[in-house]
């Protein structure tokens, strides 16, 4: 029999003993190179150190292939030439010829989705089907829906005269590694900027197969440059005195560094950080739909989504129903291959990740909360975990303050709408939250209420590239999509 | 022996079929030298009536197409018009336009699509508003397509009025008959075989030619076409238009723009063939806690 069998957690078994044959997405047609270098001027080049390191798997730790390690030097190189094409092309080019380019991206990005998502998951350990149906045709349509803008930025900012800030530093997490990307590159080649973009060190590979595209759209040699590497690849890239804006996304750490960073200098700063965001259930939501939205907002992605509705709150005459319906939805999610077609939960994305939640699960036992992980199988290699719930949460617990990025929810009850506002803005974060109610009223009552740069009601962890997000408070400044996404790449004058 | 060329018959394009005329009239517009073109379909009256039923017909499911989807479908007309530009070219050139004129109308045609394809999911963020009404109300306005619109094209090129006119209509979720220039059909037509080729269902747009002078009286008369744009000079056409109009008060715009210049496109060509929907919706009251934290 398949190794996927599941312990059920009720008597009602909703798999009614049925099993899912293992359908994996083949990766016969995925050729990848045995090593990736700098993207710097429309040319793939080695580092100048000649250093590499290894990009791996992390469903099965096997190493995917090597990646270019870039210095200062490098960084240099990059800056100069995003300098150079700013200068002699990307500005002085017609906005429309400018949107024609950016069109063309979007285009073959979508000639190669399934290539792309394939490889996506891969390196990330994210499921197929999240990388293949959302990461990916996502980020083709933030670069179509940017494309658009090139040319209409008189109507996004009336009465202005709207310039390009210059080159852009953007630095990108390995959550969801492509269509960060895209989040940055595209506003910022639509508004006339020129880029460098340094991906997450655990997740470079679509950012190189994005760069082959780029190369492929025939787009002016060092408009776009993609150097990989460290922390400290990161660092030359902020601290490099040529460039005009930094777009960060990532830890709200690291976020301060940087922040501090370019504090005194000319440089832009748009932040979008981390979250620990109120996912809130009243007793009048559709409660079935609720739980699915519940599983979404903290289980998509292995929970390594920093809008991530981490913080469950839900009214305390529904709270048994919920908590109950909870494990038992647990029950039936699929743990394991990220490749797998049925995989909900795929792969944590690196060892340091595996090693950090760890700790945090641990620790919420030890401040007295009650664990509850979710009946699935695990593969015998790679780094998974599975679907963990807390009941008996106190507000002030560490596993309810800080951002855990895994798939580990902590459960809270309230009585009063006064009680749950409070306990949902007690939090130095203010990324996103979600309502689930059957009133309108209380819904746009609570999204007047709550600090969060996005509310989802009866609804989580949508995204689309008409719609600004970006937080609060410490989940930093700065909107991305949208008409409000452009803002963080325009001088208006 | 040299091999003969197969002539193309023009025919009227109608909820994605290329019907003739159902009168079965032609007409023959002349090249420069006074040589006739081309036989072309010389609609009648019940010709729109005809191409009206088709557009009311697609008009839904097409005004729900998400913005994006229909920005895609535009975006792939510009393709389709790339790949055929030679053809269009051509037909311009018999149609009396020399070689430069005709490739700068095509080019511009095509980069009109991709400019107007990239308005299909913004204009709303142009023109919508959050209204901070004094009351406890969520109160927002959005544009919505009016529905069936009549477009009478420029008479005077080919390719760009047509363009200019029907890009703005159907970007915003509207469905339209238009009517070509009467001078030069030929191009029309080869457009609707590229519309009919770029995922753009059938009856979101339908192709007539024939005679303004004949079919103008139809364009302000008939109660199931919501808006009329008028693209051409014609002054006692758009007097009759304006008149007749008022029957099922349609919404009558008069343009008078040279859509072969770059500068000739802006957003507010899709804003009037919309029209503003207002929502209201109580805020609760419920709960003192303050958001001040």
């Amino acid at each position: 029999m398949t190794t996927n069998n599941k312990q059920m957690a009720t008597d009602f078994d909703v798999n009614g003993g049925w099993n899912y044959a293992p359908s994996p997405e083949s990766t016969k047609h995925i050729q990848l190179k045995p090593r990736y270098e700098l993207f710097i001027g429309g040319a793939f080049v080695p580092p100048t150190a000649n250093r590499y390191f290894d990009t791996i798997n992390p469903a099965d730790e096997s190493v995917l292939t090597q990646i270019a390690y870039a210095d200062e030097t490098d960084v240099d190189l990059a800056v100069t030439a995003a300098r150079k094409a700013y200068t002699t092309v990307w500005s002085v080019i017609s906005p429309k010829e400018r949107a024609k380019y950016i069109y063309r991206i979007a285009r073959i990005m979508q000639e190669k989705a399934r290539e792309l998502a394939i490889v996506e998951s891969l390196d990330t350990g994210k499921p197929i089907r999240e990388s293949r149906d959302i990461d990916i045709p996502l980020a083709c349509n933030y670069f179509f829906y940017y494309a658009g803008w090139a040319d209409k930025l008189a109507y996004a900012f009336p009465n202005r005269t709207v310039a390009p800030l210059g080159v852009a530093g953007q630095i990108i997490p390995w959550n969801f590694p492509l269509l960060m990307a895209a989040w940055k590159i595209a506003p910022a080649l639509a508004t006339g900027n020129t880029v460098v973009l340094k991906p997450a060190e655990t997740t470079p590979l679509t950012a190189m197969l994005l760069a082959e595209i780029i190369q492929e759209a025939q787009l002016p040699a060092g408009v776009v440059n993609i150097i990989t590497g460290h922390g400290d690849t990161g660092a030359a890239l902020v601290n490099h005195p040529d460039i005009n804006k930094i777009a960060f996304t990532g830890s709200t750490a690291v976020g301060k560094l940087i922040q501090q960073a370019v504090a005194g200098t000319n440089k832009k700063l748009t932040l979008e950080l981390g979250g620990k965001s109120a996912n809130i259930v009243f007793e009048d939501a559709a409660i079935d739909q609720a739980v699915e939205g519940i599983v979404n907002g903290i289980f998509f992605n292995q929970g390594h989504v920093c809008c991530a509705g981490s913080r469950l709150f839900v009214q305390e005459s529904v709270a048994d129903e919920v908590i109950q319906k909870m494990k038992d939805r647990l029950a039936s999610l699929y743990v394991g291959n990220p490749l797998d077609k049925n995989t909900d939960i795929g792969a944590i994305n690196s060892k340091a990740q595996f090693e950090n939640i760890q700790k945090y699960i641990a620790l919420g036992t030890q401040e007295g909360a009650t664990i509850y992980e979710g009946p699935c199988d695990l593969p015998a290699s790679g780094y998974f975990i599975r679907p963990t719930l807390f009941t008996d949460v106190a507000q002030s617990s560490v596993i309810a303050q800080e951002e855990i990025f895994g798939p580990v929810l902590t459960i809270q009850t309230f009585r009063t709408i006064d009680e749950v506002i409070q306990k949902a803005n007690n939090s130095p974060y203010g990324l996103a939250a979600g309502v689930w109610t059957e009133k309108g009223s209380r819904i746009f009552n609570l999204s007047t209420q709550l600090k969060a740069g996005v509310i989802w009601a009866n609804t989580y962890n949508k995204f689309d590239p008409t719609s600004p997000f970006g937080g609060f408070k410490e989940s930093g400044f700065g909107r991305e999509g949208g008409l409000h996404g452009l803002r963080g790449y325009v001088e208006l004058s | 022996m040299a091999r003969l060329e197969v002539l193309k018959t023009y025919k009227l394009y109608i909820g994605g079929q290329f019907p003739r005329s159902e009168s079965g009239r032609y007409y023959t517009p002349l090249d420069q030298a006074g040589n006739p073109i081309a036989n072309v379909s010389l609609s009648s009256k019940k010709d729109l009536k005809n191409a009206v039923v088709a557009a009311r017909k697609a008009f839904g499911a097409w005004s729900e197409r998400a913005p994006f989807n229909r920005g895609q479908i535009c975006y792939r007309i510009a393709e389709m018009l790339e790949g055929r530009k030679a053809q269009f070219i051509d037909e311009l050139v018999k149609q009396g336009y020399d070689q430069t004129q005709a490739e700068a109308e095509v080019h511009l045609a095509i980069d009109r699509c991709v400019y107007y394809a990239g308005w299909c999911d913004k204009y709303q963020q142009i023109f919508s508003a959050v209204n901070p009404v004094a009351s406890p109300h969520i109160n927002f306005s959005t544009l919505v397509p009016m529905g069936v619109v009549g477009l009478i094209a420029p008479q005077k090129n080919g390719l760009i009025g047509l363009i200019s006119t029907v890009l703005p209509c159907i970007c915003g979720g509207n469905s339209c008959v238009v009517l070509a220039s009467e001078k030069f059909p030929l191009t029309a037509i080869t457009c609707a075989e590229v519309l009919a080729t770029s995922d753009l269902p059938a009856g979101v747009v339908n192709v007539l030619t024939g005679s303004e002078d004949e079919l103008v009286d139809g364009f302000h008369s008939h109660m199931d076409i919501n808006a009329v744009v008028y693209a051409n000079g014609h002054t006692e056409n758009a007097t009759m238009l304006a008149k007749g109009a008022a029957v099922n008060v349609k919404r009558l715009f008069v343009y008078d723009i040279d859509f072969s210049v770059e500068s000739a496109e802006n957003p507010y060509l899709i804003a009037d063939l919309q029209e503003v929907k207002t929502v209201w919706h109580p805020i609760e009251q419920v709960g003192g806690a303050t958001s001040s934290y």
